[in-house]
């Protein structure tokens, strides 16, 4: 039941078990009959033995393949999303956000293994005509949201260069990047303004999606001033599922199908979700057998609602393990924005099988996807009972700011009484200020949207 | 340290109620957590249910409403609620009470005489349907003959039906059900679990069926549960809170739990999982099962006979699991293709006395 729906395009193995169940071949009968004994077989390629439960701690459904055949299953997933999706073309710069948690280690990973076979291709063909798309590495710096940390960070840093630096050839270029580098000013006054701003949300869940924003836009900046055009980020399928549910119960409801896609090009650097189709257990599993270090930064669980719904998902999932999958489907069923995805491209570089794949799974724009405002805060698509309740009237330009924003924000980041919302106000980045100035309706990525048949590259570097 | 533990004493001591000003507060409000008096409290439970009403239009003057009567705190609230705001702002309603008895000795036998205190107490006539006379069994021989294992799937397609049935001997123009926010918030979450996107569409529609003969209406879609609760508490109403015998622990879903931690942290989650609900952009051409008529008995359908029919074929055939499950229908090949849902059942709470969603 997993991944057994017409969206699913990943070569899964539970479809082949499915078929198997409905008319049972002799090599299935066996397999399944001998689970239980020594010899049994990876159900894919049923020649090898299946990865054992005993040597990587962990049971399920991962295990009935053999260590290549559930390597190759889940790299075939992580190609087809970037390849289905243009999320990268040859011409690219694409950087990678890395956490060192298990899914941005994956993440890495498989990005390096497949710009290494495009070097490969790229020295084995005789007009080289492909270029090979280059890989960044970028690791936001929390330690000042969490000074506890910092020691742990400071020595994670030293191995995440070493792990970087293994991966080459082609190099890859790691950005530490503190958080406070959101502002624009010296760092001892981003950190001061970054406390007050984290300081002046009380409510714990508002607090951590602040932070959650304030990373995105640390992203987005080192990405734009780095020359990057994609921004990869590990989301995996429990993260997404976990997304859906925590989203639903702040009241996003009509901003979640943003969120979920594969390609997200809101932002200046469109963001691509390569593990969609991945969950975490199988990520955590291939880290334990390929040796892929990770790092646990930060010991403290999700707090408020986040963790509210990440153990009923844990629980969810122990009632039945395909559980997360079958909530992205839902999920994914919503209608999506006219910014989940990636402008077709007509540059004859990139490979005639790509474009075309790309036209077939692209979005098709639809008449109703026109153009949105999005809160300046979490820069999600404002609903129209948002947009009535927003009142552009107010002359404090704080209280215009807040009018701006999506309800679930006014609810759970900003401050209610009127001073610590203008100490709030006061502490926020310029780029989020800006966001609310331009006006939410021009806002530039909509502004591109207009005029996007016109523009002949697919990144801004010219302007 | 003392000190201020005093002052507070002294303070909570004289609190006075933080709507009229004038009263000792008696409660917290639920629902926004404001330290407000029983007769605030009243006012602003039967006002907010007033304002659904007039902007959801409800309602017509002259609408003959049957409420869906269980004897259950909802009903029984909603009973008493609809009759008083009838009289205060003069909707102009005729109001009937419709029970259905599935025939459940010890359950429903002990809550239907409460129903029938309360045709007294609030003057509202009293319709009964049985299983028995619609169907010709009672629950509790459906019990007999396949045990304890999907009864409850028995149950909810046929008390569906007998409420529409009894809608019609009524000759209703509405009937109104005890649907709660916290009902609806946990619909919402069960359709996303359950990867359901047509209901997940429908579930938070606060009248549905309007294409059918009898529209059905939740006059307590943003009302919470605990505040029901609490308003049958302070009023002393006469209701009925015994578990169905036959499905004890169907409150005890993953579900409900999940919904009941968000409220004590957040009490606004339940309101704003129904406005995700509400605002999930779901396109319209989403498609919806065609609606025909069972060829067997006329009620509505989308197969050839309705659901009831065919669970009540089995029943008589001696086959019970006839039906059972999640039946796609008739395939093109006429192979019927019936998938055992097996497992989801502990996620979800109210399969019994599930009507509508």
């Amino acid at each position: 039941m997993a991944c057994n729906s017409s969206n699913c395009q990943s070569n899964c193995y539970k479809n082949d078990e499915e078929q198997a169940e409905d008319s049972p071949s002799p090599a299935y009968r066996k397999s399944s009959t001998s689970i239980n004994g020594q010899n049994n077989l990876c159900v894919k390629c049923k020649a090898n033995e299946p990865i054992s439960c005993a040597s990587v701690g962990s049971g399920g459904d991962d295990t009935r393949f053999c260590y290549g055949c559930f390597r190759s299953n889940l790299y075939g997933k992580f190609r087809l999303s970037v390849t289905s999706h243009a999320m990268i073309t040859p011409s690219d710069n694409v950087l990678v956000a890395f956490s060192g948690g298990p899914a941005s280690s994956v993440a890495l990973q498989f990005v390096h293994e497949m710009q290494h076979r495009a070097l490969k291709n790229f020295e084995a063909s005789k007009d080289r005509s492909l270029p090979v798309f280059g890989v960044g590495v970028a690791f936001i710096d929390e330690s000042s949201v969490y000074p506890d940390a910092s020691e742990k960070v400071d020595d994670a840093i030293k191995e995440m260069r070493l792990i970087v630096s293994k991966l080459a050839p082609p190099m890859k270029q790691l950005h530490v990047v503190p958080i406070e580098n959101i502002y624009t000013s010296d760092s001892i006054d981003g950190k001061d303004r970054l406390t007050n701003l984290l300081n002046a949300v009380n409510d714990a869940t508002g607090k951590e999606d602040l932070l959650l924003h304030l990373r995105m836009l640390a992203l987005q900046k080192v990405a734009s001033q780095n020359g990057y055009n994609r921004l990869i980020i590990g989301s995996c399928t429990s993260r997404i599922a976990a997304h859906v549910l925590t989203a639903t119960v702040k009241g996003q409801g009509y901003s979640l199908s943003a969120d979920i896609q594969y390609v997200d090009a809101r932002w200046d650097v469109p963001v691509v979700l390569p593990l969609r189709d991945c969950t975490a257990q199988e990520l955590n599993l291939l880290c334990r057998i390929d040796g892929l270090k990770t790092f646990q930064l930060l010991n403290n669980p999700p707090a408020g609602i986040n963790g509210l719904v990440s153990s009923f998902v844990t629980l969810l999932q122990e009632e039945n393990p395909s559980r997360e999958c079958t909530i992205v489907r839902t999920a994914g069923k919503l209608t999506p924005f006219h910014f989940n995805r990636i402008p077709e491209i007509n540059d004859c570089n990139v490979p005639l099988a790509t474009r075309r794949r790309q036209k077939r799974y692209n979005l098709k724009t639809i008449e109703s996807m026109t153009s949105e405002s999005f809160c300046p805060l979490c820069n999600s698509p404002l609903s129209n009972s948002d947009l009535l309740s927003s009142s552009s009237l107010e002359s404090c330009q704080s209280s215009r700011f807040v009018g701006a924003c999506c309800s679930s924000c006014r609810f759970q980041i900003l401050p209610k009484d009127s001073s610590s919302r203008e100490h709030f106000y006061t502490s926020l980045p310029q780029q989020l200020v800006a966001r609310m100035k331009y006006g939410s309706c021009d806002n530039s990525s909509s502004l591109r949207q207009q005029i996007q048949d016109c523009l002949l590259s697919d990144s801004e570097d010219e302007s | 340290m003392e000190e201020a533990a005093d002052a507070k004493a002294r303070k909570t001591g004289v609190r006075l109620c933080c709507l009229c000003d004038q009263r000792r507060a008696a409660l917290k409000r639920p629902k926004t957590l404001e330290q407000i008096c029983r007769e605030c409290f009243y006012k602003v439970f039967e006002e907010e249910i007033h304002q659904v009403i007039v902007e959801n239009q409800l309602f017509k003057p002259g609408d003959r409403v049957a409420i869906g009567a269980s004897g259950g705190k909802d009903s029984t609230v909603l009973a008493y609620v609809l009759s008083e705001l009838n009289h205060r702002h003069n909707y102009g309603l005729d109001l009937f009470l419709l029970s259905v008895d599935e025939g459940i000795t010890g359950y429903r036998d002990d809550s239907l005489e409460t129903v029938k205190r309360n045709e007294i107490q609030y003057g509202l006539p009293l319709k009964i349907v049985s299983y028995k006379d619609l169907y010709g069994w009672t629950m509790d021989e459906i019990v007999k003959m396949i045990g304890l294992k999907n009864n409850c799937t028995f149950c909810g397609v046929f008390r569906r039906q007998a409420l529409d049935r009894g809608a019609a001997l009524l000759k209703v123009d509405k009937v109104a059900t005890g649907h709660n926010a916290d009902d609806i918030a946990e619909t919402v979450l069960l359709n996303i679990l359950r990867g359901d996107i047509a209901r997940l569409s429908r579930c938070t529609s606060i009248t549905t069926g309007e294409d059918g003969p009898i529209p059905r209406c939740k006059p307590f879609k943003y009302t919470y549960e605990k505040e029901i609760v609490m308003y049958a508490y302070f009023k002393r109403l006469d209701y009925f809170s015994t578990e169905c015998i036959y499905s004890p622990n169907a409150y005890r879903g993953f579900a409900r739990e999940f919904i009941k931690d968000l409220e004590s942290i957040r009490p606004r989650a339940i309101l704003d999982i129904i406005k995700s609900g509400e605002d999930f952009r779901i396109s319209t051409n989403t498609k919806m099962p065609e609606q025909g008529t069972c060829e067997r008995c006329g009620y509505i359908s989308s197969q050839k006979w309705c659901k009831a029919c065919v669970l009540l074929e089995g029943l008589n055939r001696g086959l019970p699991k006839l039906g059972i499950g999640r039946s796609r229908g008739l395939d093109n090949d006429g192979r019927k293709d019936v998938k055992h849902s097996t497992g989801t059942k502990n996620i979800e709470s109210k399969q019994c006395g599930t009507l509508d969603f």
